[in-house]
């Protein structure tokens, strides 16, 4: 499907060009940069810029005496010892294994039954789950601490009521899982629409001649839908990798419901900003950022290459 | 208008989808709907509900009747209004302050990012020119690079350049959308046919005049996909504005009420008890703009979304 669509893409661009008049296909090629110019100024400075500027800071030291001093990779030597940074890395690759396998499934089996024509009352169940994304992170963040509270929130009061232990979500133990629940909840239904969106614009002749070959709704999920959506759910799970392993606005509100829980190095964004913020430790800090990009840029590529050398095997 | 919605209503204007998806109009229509199916589906459909539902609950009642009385249902007294002319006039009204900064943050990055996303998702779709493949990825590795990763850094750029604690901090930023321009070139090489553009030029019309009155209008439905989730994006952002304010009259609405919950936590049921009603019913107002246009707006992001998830 990709090879197709970017080989006819690339023909089209061959014969687009040099098959008009000799005036038109120069102004085409003084035009291009033109259109591609805005955005790729501002991606140099506000993208680019601050990358390096990143990778810049972190070979340097701030001393007591001798003010910044380059030191070389000795932040990063620091950092690849440094125990609550390793924590917090290791917290958010924890998350993403257990958080995003269950969120995809779940957006898969959604975009499965929506696209099944089974379903009474589609559109609604299809917008209702969409919703959530809509909720900034924050306000899903105190929803969620407030219905996970002791207090008031409403598991709590139906516990009492019933007489059976009172859960605590936001003690050390759940905290995980109530953080994987809320990302959960934020982000289902964006990846299930993703995936619907995919599984659309399969042509319903693929269906029909696997109907009549005797295949029942399972069968046809599992070879004609599943494979068609391969690209659609690299997409989502590429975002997925991005997302968890910079996890920063749940955790940080958090914080504010359960400070003994939750502290300032839970995971390695949250480590990062601490740091530059109340530490006053810029270029560790920024040790910190590159580093973790550098983690998530080689997660990244890990997902990709795995997907590729399945497809091929 | 509840059952299955035909392919024809959700993707009327999209270029490349609608095309294909012509055969689906012919959907069997005898095939029989399953009550468990959507039994469970309405199961999974309460779970996403239900937090919203409680804020619903919970923006009616006083801090007290917070709680007194169950999560889920009506308290005795509701006063839904009450709270709203509470949160308006709660510091001098400085929660309107917030709502118009997010609107404004959110509506010039939106804009900004969709218009630069299109014209160069265009320039990089319909022109060769030296550096063409290379520029395009290098914008496609960097869809990988975490955006907090950069926070930090353009945070010591910008306090270097006078840039921090204004609201150019937060609108800069949100205007480089990296996966937005992939999604406006995938969609303009199908969306935009050659013919269209030879056509116009060979009646004399200038590249600049194709670009806005033919280019924009064919890539709809893929603009107002990256549109919407730069609008969310930047409604939505935390970390960026954190880091960028400190005057809470420049705060974005999820920074503030974010402050106001750190206030309401750490007053605990003494003084500023009431600023816990406050914190809710900030929280439900904030959430209403995008649901509803995120509802109003669906053919469009639908069918914008389709073309970027297909091809990978």
């Amino acid at each position: 499907m990709t090879a197709t669509a970017a080989a006819s893409a690339k023909g089209r661009r061959r014969d687009g060009p040099t098959s008009p008049r000799r005036g038109g296909k120069s102004r085409r090629i003084s035009a291009g940069p033109l259109f591609v110019a805005p955005f790729m100024v501002l991606f140099l400075l506000l993208f680019l810029a601050p990358l390096g500027y990143a990778a810049y800071l972190s070979l340097f030291q701030e001393r007591l005496i001798g003010g910044t001093v380059f030191v070389g990779l000795d932040n990063y030597a620091q950092a690849l010892g440094d125990s609550q940074f390793l924590h917090g890395v290791g917290r958010v690759a924890l998350f993403f294994l257990i958080q995003v396998p269950v969120m995809l499934l779940l957006a898969l089996l959604f975009a499965l039954a929506l696209d099944s024509g089974l379903l009474r009352l589609a559109r609604v169940i299809r917008l209702g789950i969409f919703v959530p994304y809509a909720v900034p992170s924050v306000v899903a963040t105190l929803m969620w601490g407030y219905l996970y509270g002791p207090d008031f929130g409403p598991f709590a009061q139906l516990s009492r009521d019933l007489d059976l232990p009172v859960p605590d979500f936001l003690s050390e133990g759940w905290m995980l899982g109530s953080l994987a629940n809320i990302v959960t909840w934020e982000f289902v239904g964006y990846n299930m629409i993703i995936l619907y969106a995919a599984l659309r614009t399969v042509p319903t002749e693929l269906y029909e001649a696997a109907a009549v070959d005797g295949a029942g709704a399972w069968r046809i999920a599992w070879s004609i839908k599943l494979p068609a959506l391969r690209p659609a759910l690299l997409l989502t799970l590429l975002f997925s990798v991005i997302g968890s392993f910079q996890l920063f606005n749940e955790p940080k509100l958090l914080m504010n419901v359960a400070p003994d829980v939750i502290s300032s190095s839970y995971t390695a964004n949250l480590y990062a900003y601490s740091l530059s913020f109340t530490g006053q430790q810029v270029n560790y800090a920024a040790t910190v950022s590159f580093l973790l990009g550098l983690v998530i840029v080689i997660a990244s590529y890990g997902v990709l290459l795995t997907a590729n050398r399945r497809s091929t095997s | 208008m509840t059952i299955l919605t035909p392919p024809a209503a959700v993707e009327p204007t999209a270029g490349r989808t609608a095309g294909k998806d012509r055969t689906r109009r012919h959907r069997p229509s005898s095939r029989r709907r399953s009550t468990p199916l959507t039994i469970a589906m309405l199961a999974a459909l309460a779970y996403f509900l239900l937090p919203l539902f409680w804020l619903l609950i919970a923006s009616t009642k006083s801090t007290q009747d917070l709680f007194n009385s169950f999560g889920l249902w009506f308290s005795h007294a509701p006063q839904l209004l009450t709270n709203v002319k509470e949160t308006f006039t709660q510091d001098d009204g400085v929660f309107l302050r917030w709502l118009l900064n997010t609107v404004m943050y959110a509506g010039v990055s939106a804009v900004g990012a969709a218009l630069l996303a299109a014209a160069g998702g265009y320039g990089f779709a319909k022109f060769r020119f030296r550096g063409n493949r290379a520029a395009f990825n290098l914008v496609l590795g960097a869809v990988m690079v975490p955006t907090t990763a950069l926070a930090i850094p353009t945070y010591l750029l910008f306090a270097k350049a006078g840039l921090v604690n204004t609201p150019w901090a937060i609108i800069l930023p949100s205007l480089v959308n990296p996966f937005g321009l992939y999604l406006m070139r995938v969609y303009a090489e199908d969306a935009v046919p050659d013919s269209i553009l030879e056509a116009a030029r060979i009646d004399g019309a200038r590249e600049a005049r194709i670009f806005f009155r033919i280019v924009l209008r064919l890539l709809g439905p893929g603009l107002v996909t990256v549109l919407l989730f730069t609008l969310v994006a930047t409604w939505n952002n935390y970390f960026l504005p954190l880091i960028m304010l400190n005057d809470p009259d420049l705060y974005p609405i999820t920074v503030g009420l974010s402050s106001w919950a750190a206030q309401a936590q750490n007053g605990g049921a003494g003084a500023s008890s009431d600023m816990l009603a406050l914190v809710v019913t900030g929280s439900l107002i904030s959430i209403l703009p995008l649901v509803v246009a995120f509802l109003m707006l669906q053919r469009y992001w639908q069918s914008g979304l389709a073309s970027g998830g297909v091809k990978q």
